[in-house]
């Protein structure tokens, strides 16, 4: 078969415009409906859409086949505008089982089409999960455009020639899913043929059977004449430049590796596997080029020990975990406070507490970051807020932790870890020069001529920072209260006070731009504050409210510790403050204690990002009441 | 999985840490800080074997870095007129491999104790021998916790009365040498700080071991485990309990080298030389592959100090971590110069004009 299926004409289909679509793939976890999300996903942004992702997988490796908790799907919203979020509900669901019908047609609209491997409706998998008639014969599914395909024997019969068992066949069904849905949307197909080719470079006959399931596919809706229509979403206006498409662990993962360029630092990432972080450190192993050191330790304590070890030798130490990591770290997060040595603390959140909801969202471990600590040991704390923005997030605190000689905690989550979206690509040229100046001479003020470890700059109140090797100033630090300047260990009562004190005026002085607000009329008394990656909810909640008529003021914050200058000043302008947090109101409790303001707190703990449409009809609700 | 032979050459014990022609002193390496141990602690004795041996290695003073953890021998890196980290309970091994990994030029020495690096930090020291990261690490054994004021530790004997023990305490205890040798550790050495002459030279073959060498030192606590050592301390008990290993001699001890080591079956065991065919007595090997023989060395003796071996175990060579580390980055660079740009730019991008 040598037919080029990605500039094969259409049949003489109806092709409906539309300016967004959000399409989601469902299956059990042994169906491969994350490969085949990404694979739309890269299509759709080779094709120049704006996207959002939101993968959503259970945490077994292989939950039981065929049930409810082994459920595994695939959200994407594109459009040909910039959009904010991986979209509220479907308007395209594709279900591989009985199990991903039951589990996700609670989110599908009336009227939505709905594509349906009808292969694995036995009477048994329709008991497994608790269906007491066929859905597909009893009607319930009639206020949907409802698609029945065969994909399993389609593809079963496609590969026939192949030689390949009936097992491996029917394991391609997914890319015939892919296929037709790349033919539904007019997606570019070439990139997913070269993809499978080089993922299964080492198994060509595999590799080819995926291709011809693909293929498939995308004959199977030109060809059947089942699909009247065919959607075209345009490329989106997006900002000139040139695009990529990427994760926020992946863009976490070239933070580090820019920020080492940009400090002209070696890295040294130590770090314990955990869900949902471990991607950066695969993503890291493969770029020692850049002088990068992956250290995968025994455990989360050995992973921080040895990052804050390689940042007194004069490297920018790494760690990278999620909520039980940075519980596990925190006496040694400290000690680099105690020692003032830089550390970057990646905290991907998850649902908790304890072991909670390793795969799914949360953003609850803002106050432990915060104070998750013994004695007063302030911490500045970064949040992106949204995939691409993780790359920004973490050269900024990296600049954060050199300059000021601190350990900065950079909270992640699961949504934009393993969610995606096109970023546009940096020119490495504008990058901040975050680079550091080591001590190399005697600094004492008395003239003595001795190093002086715990030394400040008048400034920033960053202390003298000589590395092990410069001659002349050997000396000792650690977990012991130091006498100021000097550095010795000191149980002075009034030094022990003056210490404590510095150290919190030196995180509470760090250079955190200012806040701004996103209020288009100028006249909203009301202010949506958020932070991390609820920022794509919120805006699209806020768009949706304006929509209808009303005012309302977005900001969202990036810098949590120490927060803006102009936070306290911003928010007593407006009559009231909602603040939507994925958790039971944690930054409304900083806000409140901060401020005295009495903000309201919105939130939800359910291990998914908020829907816009939830935020807009809470936000109008209080917009109304003012 | 796939597995890659990592091989490299050998390399050598300092290779990589710069070296003076300076002649150094015992003082150079003492710091200004007033020692703060109690009267008559070993701690005295081993410090002050330390700061003299250091500069027989020829090292520059800058280029040396002690790291320790919590206890009262980890104070020790404040008495070093050195590079230090007095840092916290048991994560010294883990912080002084990012620092040992990342610093080909240090020559990293841990200061442990027998609380810190057996129980709250025993995960770090056995994954620290395991991979053989070249740190130097001495685990002061006191059998006692010192700093908490008396508290039994985990190479205090079965019965032991103490603070958080008043009928005696029922813990099994850890043979640190045993320990470190099921560790992988391919230098494990003992010595005693009250003979000063036999602790320098296990120091120095430490020195001169890449990779990790761990040396368990017998150190008394008078304050809280008065006598612990005693019968090691007394010159006729010490000669009938002593047993001094030496590569390339047969294990001989006791009055007039009396007594000696046999093999015994599947182990080892104490004989009367007169007892005994001369060829069968054991003649030390330290270098042996297979760590069953070091092990069973170790094994000799109770808890009682009936008989303390005393001296090199083990000592092989493995290439160390640090270097296997190293060298990939090394690799890696020299395959594919570091292209910021192009690593962002990646593959697959569209273009919006
Ligand atoms: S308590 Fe024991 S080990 Fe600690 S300093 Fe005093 S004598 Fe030495």
């Amino acid at each position: 078969m040598s037919l080029d299926v990605g500039s094969a004409p259409h049949r003489d289909t109806e092709v409906r415009k539309l300016d967004r679509v959000v399409i989601r793939f469902a299956g059990d976890s042994g169906d491969g409906m994350q490969l085949t999300g990404d694979r739309f996903t890269s299509e759709t942004a080779l094709f120049g859409n704006d996207l959002s992702t939101l993968p959503n997988f259970p945490a077994e490796i292989r939950a039981p086949a065929g049930t409810l908790p082994g459920v595994s799907s695939f959200q994407l919203h594109f459009a040909d505008y910039d959009i904010l979020t991986p979209g509220d509900r479907p308007d395209v669901l594709v279900v591989m089982n009985p199990a991903a019908l039951k589990a996700n047609i609670g989110d599908l609209p009336h009227g939505a089409i709905l594509i349906i491997n009808t292969d694995e409706f036995s009477k048994r998998a329709l008991q497994k999960v608790g269906y007491e008639t066929d859905p597909l014969e009893d009607g319930s599914l009639e206020p949907y455009q409802l698609h029945k395909i065969a994909m399993a024997t389609i593809t079963r019969a496609a590969l026939e020639e192949t030689g390949l068992s009936k097992k491996d066949a029917e394991r391609a069904k997914n890319m015939f899913a892919l296929g037709l849905l790349s033919w539904m949307y007019h997606r570019p197909t070439e990139g997913t043929e070269r993809f499978l080719r080089e993922k299964f470079a080492k198994k060509p006959d595999i590799a080819e059977a995926n291709v011809l399931a693909f293929r498939t596919g995308f004959n199977y809706g030109e060809t059947t004449e089942s699909f009247a229509v065919t959607y075209e979403v345009a490329p989106a206006k997006l900002d000139q430049g040139t695009y990529r498409q990427i994760t926020g662990n992946t863009a976490l993962a070239y933070g580090v590796v820019a920020a080492g360029q940009l400090s002209k630092l070696p890295v040294f990432l130590g770090t314990y596997p955990i869900t949902p972080a471990s991607d950066i450190l695969h993503e890291l192993s493969k770029h020692k080029n850049f002088n990068v050191t992956t250290f995968q330790a025994e455990d989360e304590i050995s992973a921080v020990g040895a990052a804050l070890g390689a940042s007194f030798g004069g490297s920018l130490g790494v760690t990278t975990t999620s909520g039980p990591g940075i519980a596990l770290k925190s006496e040694t997060i400290g000690l680099a406070v105690m020692t003032e040595l830089p550390l970057l603390v990646i905290g991907v959140q998850r649902g908790g507490p304890s072991t909670g909801l390793p795969t799914k969202t949360e953003q609850a471990d803002l106050l432990q970051a915060m104070f998750g600590r013994n004695g007063e040991a302030p911490v500045p704390i970064v949040a992106p807020q949204s995939p691409s923005d993780c790359f920004d997030a973490a050269v900024e605190a990296t600049r954060i932790a050199l300059k000021y000689r601190t350990p900065v905690i950079l909270l992640s989550d699961g949504y934009i870890a393993n969610g995606s979206e096109p970023w546009m690509v940096p020119d490495v040229a504008q990058l901040p020069d975050i680079s550091v100046r080591f001590a190399t001479e005697p600094n004492a003020p008395d003239g003595s001529g001795e190093f002086w470890p715990y030394l400040r700059d008048p400034e920033t109140l960053a202390r003298a920072w000589a590395v092990p090797g410069t001659p002349g100033l050997a000396h000792r630090i650690g977990g012991l209260e130091k006498a100021d300047g000097k550095g010795g260990i000191s149980y002075d009562p009034d030094n022990h006070d003056k210490m404590v004190r510095l150290r919190q005026a030196k995180i509470d002085g760090i250079d955190v731009p200012d806040i701004e607000v996103e209020d288009p009329s100028g006249e909203a008394r009301v202010l949506v504050l958020g932070w991390g990656s609820s920022f794509g909810p919120i805006r699209a909640g806020c768009r949706r409210v304006r929509g209808k008529g009303h005012n309302i003021a977005q900001a969202h914050l990036r810098h949590l510790n120490p927060f803006p200058k102009n936070l306290g000043e911003v928010l007593r302008k407006y009559d009231k403050v909602v603040i939507p947090e994925m958790n039971l109101g944690q930054l409304a409790l900083l806000v409140r204690a901060r401020y005295l303001v009495d903000a309201i707190s919105y939130t939800k703990v359910a291990g998914l990002p908020f829907k816009a449409e939830e935020l807009q009809d809470a936000l109008t609700e209080i917009v109304k009441g003012v | 999985m796939t597995t890659i032979d990592l091989g490299l050459p050998n390399i050598g014990a300092l290779d990589g840490v710069p070296t003076t022609d300076e002649k150094q002193t015992a003082k150079q390496y003492t710091s200004d800080n007033e020692v703060r141990w109690c009267p008559g602690c070993g701690d005295y004795a081993i410090l002050a074997a330390v700061r003299s041996f250091l500069p027989e290695l020829g090292l520059k003073r800058e280029n040396i870095t002690f790291v320790s953890g919590i206890g009262c021998s980890s104070r020790f890196p404040y008495y070093m007129n050195t590079y230090g980290m007095h840092s916290i309970h048991g994560r010294a091994p883990a912080i002084a491999t990012g620092l040992s990994v990342s610093r080909p030029d240090l020559s990293v020495w841990v200061v442990t104790g027998d609380g810190d690096a057996l129980s709250i930090g025993g995960n770090h020291l056995i994954h620290a021998l395991r991979r053989n990261v070249n740190l130097k690490i001495l685990l002061f054994n006191n059998r006692i916790y010192g700093l908490t004021k008396g508290q039994y530790s985990p190479t205090s004997e079965v019965g032991k009365v103490t603070k958080s023990t008043p009928m005696g305490s029922v813990d099994y205890p850890f043979n640190p040498i045993s320990l470190a040798l099921g560790a992988e550790g391919t230098f494990v050495a003992r010595a005693l700080d009250t003979d000063r002459k036999q602790l320098t030279e296990v120091l120095r073959a430490a020195a001169h071991h890449r990779g990790s060498a761990l040396v368990e030192i017998y150190q008394g606590c008078p304050i809280f485990n008065d006598g612990a050592f005693d019968v090691l301390k007394d010159s006729e008990e010490k000669e009938r309990r002593i047993i001094p290993l030496k590569h390339g001699e047969p294990i001989r001890f006791g009055v007039d080298k009396g007594m000696c080591v046999v093999r015994e079956g599947l182990t080892l065991a104490v004989r009367k030389v007169e007892e005994v065919n001369e060829a069968d007595i054991v003649v030390h090997d330290e270098t042996l592959e297979d760590p069953a023989y070091a092990f069973a060395l170790s094994r000799i003796g109770e808890h009682n100090l009936n008989y303390t071996t005393v001296g090199v175990f083990r000592s092989v060579n493995r290439t160390a971590y640090d270097d296997l580390a190293r060298n990939q980055v090394a690799t890696a660079t020299a395959s594919k110069a570091p292209d910021l740009q192009s690593l962002l730019t990646g593959k697959d991008t569209w273009t919006v004009a």
